[in-house]
Parts: structure tokens; C-alpha cells; sequence
């Protein structure tokens, strides 16, 4: 009780759900509104999203204070001076304390949606560490991301319901972030399936856009089945032990309570994690339902680079995160050194970075760069390094967002809506210095290269798997950082260095005989665009490629900052750790009885807090149960002590991938003599590979000609023949049969016996009609003399009869 | 006791009432038969909740007395339309309902 109270709150932290309430509202005044407003909706937008930032930063700071107040009135953090004495007068958590830091309770509230059968539906918030996190990151890029639009879809048909979709996607997501039961948490995740269905959709006249979002929305579906399948299997394994705690099985923090309480059944639980996962697998576009996502960017690229940054795609890693109670104990992560999760985070990395070799389409890309990295988080929750794979979803955020907005940049500005490296760029940083600038530093981070952001990220992750044991994927992840270095290197010398091509070069296209014959979805989806407002304003010289106007660069350039910035959070080299601090779950057993179920006020049992264990430990939550009468909401994690020597082999090979890939695109491309130029024409092998990667792993068409032709091409023959020859005889023989029998039964049963009794019935009621008929004389004043006449002979029967 | 006056009351007002219904023709005139009817029976509650010691007559008879105020205005409503109608509220002049 004494902790608790010392645990701060405030204002923000209690009203966190107006941060996604705003943006819902905001989407309703744009559908209803928006177009007789002066600037389409977009102000309505933005200021909402604005609103939300404004919040999330408040509950951002309080959720410090909050952590703060947690270890020790200074703020100290554990490592530093926390050998609290103070603490020490509180009773002892049996084991489940040791070697521990303050539990931070969540701040969590909830109201009942709607009751069915006893259970209670709730909505709610769930504050803590995660989700003012992604609250913060979502906040923040969407609103730069609707600042960029309102330049970028300038003049568009359908620019209101472009605000309006974005304003609810980001709604969607944050509603996700702070879901406090898993039904909230998949009504979020919906509303983010379908603004993505409509924003990547958003120039639908064009068959390829509609497709590829009708594809999107239906890979994403597949997944959608494991989260419903998870969550009823959690639910039914959870539901008595929260039950017993004064929760439902829906309860976010009473699954992760179940999951670590020892009592849970631990088929029930690995069943749960699969399901759950696969719904991430389609989510975060994990092998092998990566297809969907790079056929996405037939969308605006503000589009893209909303869904590939903080939302979206990121909501399957939350996912993990957030339930990662249920995964590492159903996949037993602290205790074996394979298992599914990193297993497809190995694969997604792997893949997607070979395919981003062959890509020629700027944002494709990005695209499977965006698939690789998430396969990094993956891998990382599946190593159990909770903490840098969440971070890493944090600078991700950035770094990704900024290379989508620099694309976009070039093609509003520098390559007339084409995205087409080879063709249309090349030579532009000359022309594009900002833009330049801001992709170079956003791909520094993005490679791992030392003191940009990604390689705090990333390299943890590697790190931890190493340190965890899981040494196979220790190798996958360095492998996957080379190749990350040498595609993005790869694309940066095509967009930026080299001759100037195509649009680039000033050359005007024939865009409106659709001069582009290939197929990417995306240079149709720009032709629609720029059909939209023709030749307008910026391009209305044509003055060939140059810098974009502010409403672009500013974006550009406070993302760029943030792609730097954001990784000294949680820098080993330089010796910060607040984000772990901040964010991560602390392993402690907490009193059972101070579960949060109804106040949201719990106190946590605190221990002299030991200094954090760097190596390893050997029991607490997650390796072993926890007392009776506790509690843990979140397994104990080992941490890596960095070194720069267990760093040099990732930046070694970092450096090994850009010095390889610059030499090679100086010869491929740039016409410098080289021994590997035109391998694909003079070795077959290398011509496969390369078949094999443009195809895509030939992935797309084991979907469409296999799996849809040979599985539902013979189902829906197989059912039209039942319904020709079963189903129809079936009904015609009943048809028949029916029809004999019937004019049996009309013959006999209908016109002797239920005509006759009709028919008498009939002639006694107009016989006694005709006979009553005079009693009928209109006037009230008879009706009145026989009512009160009757009532009278009533009284006198009751009377009589009574006495 | 007075219970057997406030009865008596009553049951001569319910027959002075019943009397006027049938025996009236002006509507009017009916419709305060009826007010007279239910005044009665207002009585016969109050008396037996006063024989009975209980709150629950006066409950009902306050609901009553709320109800026959409802009653007369619709009433009074329609005799208004019959006049407009047929300058007239005779009712043994209205037998459109003759069976």
C-alpha cells in the first residue's frame, strides 16, 4: 500500500484513451464534413493527430515519473544507488522478488462494453512501457505523415476520404496499442485491416491497385483466423485462473498472469502461441505470407510509409510483445535454443533481403527491407530479447518511415512519378541534396553502421541471440546484416549516384500512352495521380528533378534527426539504458491479491533491489513458478553486456556488404570494368538464382496457380457437382413425393374433412350473427344498460354464491 | 364507525352514475355519469383502505383520479369532433356502429 502510493500517476496517464478516441472522433468529422470544409479534411486531420501526440508525450512523461517513482525517489534506476533500505522494511515476496527491480503497475481501466452470458466485454486501456511507447511513435508519424500528404495527394479525387482512412488507421492502431482485453485488441486490429484494404486501394481504378489491395486484405485474413483461434484457445485455457483473480480469460495482464503462473496447461499454451503467431506471420508479413506486402505499395507512398513504419506491420510484432508471457513460456524461449517464432524470423530475414536484390522499383525495395527488419524483431522475441526487438520497432520506426518519405519525395519531385531506379533515377543528389541527405543517413541506420541508430537496435538483437544460446540464428542475423548493407547500398547508387536516366535526366514520358509496359502496380497507380491534377503547379515548367517543397523536406529532415537521435535511448556504447528502464516489463512476482482487477491500483512487493544480472539468471519469473500467493506478469530476461569486440563482426560485415555492393554497382551499372558484370547472361546458375528471386520464389504462383487453382478450382467443381446431381435430385425427388402425396391428402383429407368442418363452422357463425344482429343497435347508451346489466346479474351470482 | 356511511356514499353515487349513462342522451351529460361512477368507487377505496388501515387505497385512488382526468379529456375531445361533425351530441342519434 505504501508503494503504491509512492507509484505516481496523473492526468494522462488515467485518460490515455482519449489518444486513440481523438483520432475516431477526428474520422468522423472528416467522413461527415471533411469536403465542405476550406482544405478537404486534412486540417481536421492533422489537428487531431496533433492533439493525440500532444497527450501521449504527457503520458509519456508521467509514465517516467511513474518509473521513476517506482525505483526510488531520486528517478535513480536500478543499476545506480537502489540498495534501498527504505524498501526493506516491506515484507519479502518469498523467491519471486530476488534480483529484481520495482514492478511498475500498468495503469489499467476498463469499462464493460457489453455483458453476454456472464462475461463481461471490456474496453479499456493497459498503460505501461509498450504501449506509451508505440502510442508516442504512432502519434508522432502520423502526424508528419499527414503533413507530408497533404503536399503529396495535393488536388487527389478522393483527398477527403484519403484523410478520413488515415486518420482511422491510425485510430485503429492506437486503439490496438492500448487494448486492454484481447477483443479490443483484435477490434483494433480490424480497423487496421480495413483502412489498409482502402488507403492501398485508394486509387482503385486502376484493376492492378484494387488487386493488390483486395491481396492484401485476403493474405492478412488468412493470418486474422489464428488470432480469433488464439484468442478463444487462450481465453478457454485462461479464463478460471483469472477468474479466480477477479479477471476474465480476455484480460491481457490476467493471460500473462496465467501464462506465468506454472498453472497453465502447456499444450494449451504452445496451441495458443501457434495460432497467435500466425496471425502475426500474416500481420508483420513473416515468410510465408510476406507476399501481400511489397504488392502494397500500389498505395500512396505516404501510405507505404505509414504502414511500414509504425503501424501495421508492427501490430504482429506488438502482438508477440505484448503476450510474450504466452510465447516464451509456450514455446519455452528461456529454455531451448530453437523455436518457431525465430525460426521464421531466420527465414523472413534471410529471403526478403535476397529478393530486395532484384527489385528495380525504388519502393519494392523498401518493401522487402521493411519485411527483413521485422524479421529481425521477430527473431529477436523469439531469442528472447524482448527489449531490443521492441527497440527495434521504436528506430525502425524512423529510419523507415524517412526512406518511404524520401522515395516519395523523389518520385513527387525528381522522377515524375516514376519509381523505377533504373529507368528514371540515377545522378539525383545533385538536383535533391535534402532529400539525399535525410535517405543517407536513414540508410546508415537502416545498415547497422556504428553510432546511427539501427545498430543499437540491431546489433542487441544479434548480440542476444548469441548470448541466449541461440547461436544458429546468431549467424543468420550477421549474415542478414551484409545483405542489408549491400541491397540498400545497391539501391542508393542506382537512385542517387551514376548517370542521370529517364525523368531524371528532364526527359518528359509519354505517361498517358502508358509508356511504362511493365507491370509494377505502382507506376499505374502514379499515372492515375498524376492524370488526377494533370500537370499542375510544380510540374506545370517541368523544370525536370528538383527539391521538393517544405511541406516534404520538413518531414524528411526531423525523421533524419530521429534516425541518429533515437538510438543513444538505449546505447550500450555510450553507456545509456533508459529505454530498457523505461519499457521493459520488470520479471517480479507481485502479491496476488493486489491484482489489478477492478481499482487499477495495486501495490507492488519490492525488494532490496539487487543490481541488475548481466549474465544470466537461474530462476525468478520464467524459470521458475512463483510463489503462492504471487504473481509475475513477465518473464525475468537475460541482457548482453556489449562489447565492441562482439560488435566488430556485425560492423565488419556491414562494411564488407557496402564495399562488395558499391564495387559491383559501379560495374553493373556504372559501366566500370568488373569480373562479375553480366554473370546472369554467362552463368547459368547465377540466371537461375536470379529467375528464382524476381519470381519471387515462384511464392506468388504456388498461391494463385496451385493453391487456388488446384485446391479451390476442384472444390467449387466438386460442389456444383453436388449441387447439380445430389442436392438438385435430392430436391426434385423430395419435389416429387411431395406433390403425390399432396393431391392425396387435397383429394381426401382437404375437401371432405377440413372443407366440412369449415364450412359448418362458417353457417353456425352467420346463423348466430343473424340471430344477435338486433342487440348490435349502435347506440352507447344500450351498450351501457347491458354492461352494467350484466355486472349487476354478476354481483348478484357472487353474492348469492358466497354467503 | 362511518365505513358503512362513506359505503352507502358511494353506492349512491354509482347508481345515481349508472342511472345517468344509461338514461341520458346529451354526451356531455353521460360523460359526467361516468365521473360520478368513478368518484364512487374513489370512495369504496378510501373507506376500505381507512377499514384496512393501508396506505394502498389512497395510492389507488390518486391513480384513479389521474386516469378519469385523462379519460374526460379524450372524451370531451370526441363529443367536440361529434358536434363539429353533425351539430349535434344527441346519442341515440348515433348508431353508425348498428351491427
Amino acid at each position: 500500500m505504501m508503494l503504491a502510493a509512492s507509484l505516481s500517476s496523473g492526468w494522462f496517464l488515467e485518460n490515455a484513451f482519449l489518444i486513440p478516441l481523438i483520432p475516431a472522433i477526428g474520422f468522423a468529422v472528416i467522413i461527415g464534413f471533411g469536403r465542405r470544409l476550406p482544405k478537404g479534411g486534412s486540417e481536421v486531420g492533422i489537428a487531431s493527430m496533433a492533439l493525440s501526440l500532444v497527450i501521449a508525450i504527457g503520458t509519456t512523461v508521467q509514465w517516467i515519473q511513474r518509473v521513476g517513482s517506482a525505483d526510488g525517489s531520486s528517478g535513480e534506476h536500478a543499476l545506480g544507488g537502489v540498495f534501498g533500505f527504505a524498501r526493506s522494511v516491506f515484507p519479502a515476496a518469498s523467491e519471486g522478488g530476488k534480483g529484481g527491480e520495482a514492478y511498475v503497475e500498468p495503469v489499467i481501466r476498463s469499462w464493460t462494453w457489453w455483458q453476454s452470458g456472464g462475461l463481461e466485454f471490456g474496453l479499456g486501456q493497459h498503460i505501461d512501457g509498450l504501449a506509451v511507447m508505440l502510442l508516442l511513435l504512432v502519434a508522432f508519424i502520423s502526424l508528419l505523415v499527414q503533413i507530408f500528404s497533404t503536399e503529396y495527394v495535393a488536388g487527389d479525387r478522393r483527398y477527403t476520404h484519403f484523410f478520413a482512412a488515415l486518420t482511422l488507421f491510425s485510430a485503429g492502431m492506437l486503439v490496438m496499442v492500448l487494448a486492454e482485453n484481447m477483443i479490443q485488441l483484435i477490434l483494433g486490429w480490424e480497423i487496421m485491416g480495413l483502412c489498409s484494404f482502402m488507403l492501398i486501394g485508394h486509387w482503385w481504378e486502376e484493376a492492378a491497385n484494387s488487386r493488390a489491395a483486395l491481396k492484401a486484405f485476403f493474405t492478412v485474413r488468412v493470418g486474422d483466423m489464428g488470432l480469433l483461434v488464439g484468442t478463444a484457445v487462450i481465453f478457454f485455457g485462461a479464463n478460471q485462473w483469472a477468474v479466480e483473480n477477479g479477471s476474465n480469460g480476455f484480460s491481457i495482464q490476467a493471460i500473462s498472469g496465467w501464462a506465468m503462473s506454472g498453472e497453465a496447461s502447456s499444450s494449451v499454451l504452445f496451441w495458443g502461441a501457434v495460432a497467435l503467431f500466425i496471425a502475426c506471420i500474416g500481420k508483420s508479413g513473416q515468410f510465408p505470407l510476406h507476399t501481400w506486402l511489397p504488392d502494397a505499395m500500389a498505395g500512396p507512398t505516404p501510405v507505404s510509409s505509414l504502414l511500414h513504419s509504425s503501424t501495421m506491420v508492427v501490430a504482429g510484432v506488438f502482438l508477440v510483445a505484448r503476450l510474450y508471457p504466452v510465447f516464451y513460456t509456450g514455446f519455452d524461449i528461456g529454455g531451448t535454443n530453437v523455436n518457431l517464432i525465430a525460426v521464421i524470423g531466420a527465414i523472413t530475414i534471410v529471403i526478403a533481403a535476397a529478393l530486395a536484390f532484384v527489385q528495380n522499383d525504388i519502393k519494392k525495395v523498401l518493401a522487402y527491407s521493411t519485411v527483413s527488419q521485422l524479421g529481425y524483431m521477430m527473431l529477436g522475441l523469439g531469442v528472447g530479447a524482448w527489449l531490443p526487438a521492441v527497440f527495434h520497432i521504436f528506430t525502425h520506426a524512423f529510419f523507415k518511415c524517412c526512406l518511404f518519405l524520401a522515395a516519395g519525395s523523389i518520385s513527387h519531385s525528381g522522377s515524375h512519378h516514376s519509381f523505377d531506379m533504373k529507368k528514371d533515377m540515377g545522378g539525383l543528389w545533385r538536383k535533391m541534396p535534402i532529400t539525399a541527405g535525410t535517405w543517407m543517413v536513414s540508410t546508415a541506420a537502416l545498415c547497422g553502421v556504428p553510432f546511427f541508430s539501427g545498430f543499437f537496435s540491431k546489433d542487441e538483437i544479434i548480440d542476444n541471440a548469441h548470448n541466449n544460446g541461440y547461436n544458429f540464428f546468431y549467424y543468420v542475423g550477421l549474415i542478414g546484416a551484409a545483405m542489408t548493407a549491400a541491397y540498400m547500398t545497391r539501391a542508393t547508387y542506382l537512385t542517387f549516384f551514376g548517370t542521370a536516366r529517364g525523368a531524371a535526366a528532364g526527359e518528359h514520358h509519354d505517361e498517358h500512352g502508358d509508356a511504362h509496359a511493365d507491370d509494377h502496380a505502382d507506376d499505374h497507380g502514379h499515372d492515375a495521380h498524376a492524370d488526377d491534377h494533370g500537370h499542375d503547379d510544380h510540374h506545370g515548367a517541368h523544370a525536370g528533378p528538383h527539391e521538393s517543397p517544405w511541406r516534404i523536406t520538413a518531414p524528411l529532415v526531423i525523421l533524419a534527426v530521429l534516425a541518429i537521435g533515437s538510438g543513444y535511448l538505449n546505447a550500450p556504447a555510450v553507456g545509456t539504458h533508459y529505454f530498457t528502464d523505461w519499457v521493459e516489463p520488470r520479471g517480479v512476482a507481485v502479491e496476488l491479491e493486489s491484482y489489478a482487477g477492478d481499482e487499477g491500483h495495486s501495490e507492488a512487493l519490492g525488494l532490496a533491489a539487487l543490481p541488475r544480472a548481466e549474465e544470466g539468471y537461474s530462476e525468478g519469473c520464467g524459470y521458475t513458478d512463483p510463489a503462492p500467493g504471487t504473481v509475475c506478469y513477465a518473464p525475468k530476461l537475460n541482457h548482453a553486456k556489449f562489447s565492441w569486440g562482439k560488435a566488430a563482426p556485425s560492423i565488419l560485415l556491414v562494411a564488407l556488404g557496402i564495399g562488395i555492393s558499391t564495387w559491383l554497382s559501379l560495374g553493373v551499372f556504372g559501366g566500370r570494368r568488373n569480373p562479375l558484370a553480366g554473370l546472369t547472361s554467362r552463368f547459368a546458375p547465377a540466371r537461375w538464382i536470379h529467375t528464382l528471386l524476381v519470381r519471387k520464389y515462384f511464392l506468388d504462383d504456388l498461391y494463385e496457380r496451385v493453391i487456388v487453382r488446384a485446391v479451390a478450382h476442384p472444390i467449387s467443381r466438386a460442389a456444383y457437382w453436388v449441387n447439380q446431381n445430389i442436392l438438385d435430385g435430392v430436391v426434385n425427388g423430395v419435389g416429387r413425393s411431395g406433390r403425390t402425396a399432396g393431391d392425396w391428402v387435397y383429394r381426401n383429407v382437404d375437401q371432405r374433412v377440413v372443407d366440412g368442418a369449415v364450412k359448418a363452422s362458417g353457417v353456425v357463425a352467420s346463423e348466430s350473427g343473424h340471430a344477435l344482429q338486433p342487440i348490435q343497435s349502435g347506440r352507447v347508451n344500450q351498450y351501457g344498460a347491458l354492461l352494467f346489466g350484466a355486472a349487476t346479474v354478476g354481483a348478484i351470482l357472487l353474492i348469492l354464491l358466497n354467503i | 364507525m362511518y365505513a358503512a356511511n362513506f359505503l352507502l356514499l358511494g353506492a349512491v353515487l354509482f347508481s345515481i352514475g349508472v342511472f345517468g349513462v344509461i338514461a341520458r342522451r346529451n354526451a356531455v351529460m353521460v360523460l359526467m355519469s361516468i365521473e360520478l361512477i368513478l368518484n364512487a368507487v374513489n370512495i369504496n377505496l378510501i373507506a376500505f383502505a381507512l377499514m384496512n388501515d393501508s396506505a394502498e387505497g389512497h395510492v389507488f385512488a390518486l391513480y384513479v383520479i389521474a386516469v378519469a382526468a385523462a379519460e374526460v379529456g379524450v372524451g370531451l375531445a370526441m363529443v367536440l369532433m361529434i358536434y363539429r361533425n353533425r351539430r349535434s351530441i344527441a346519442l341515440d342519434e348515433l348508431s353508425e356502429m348498428r351491427g
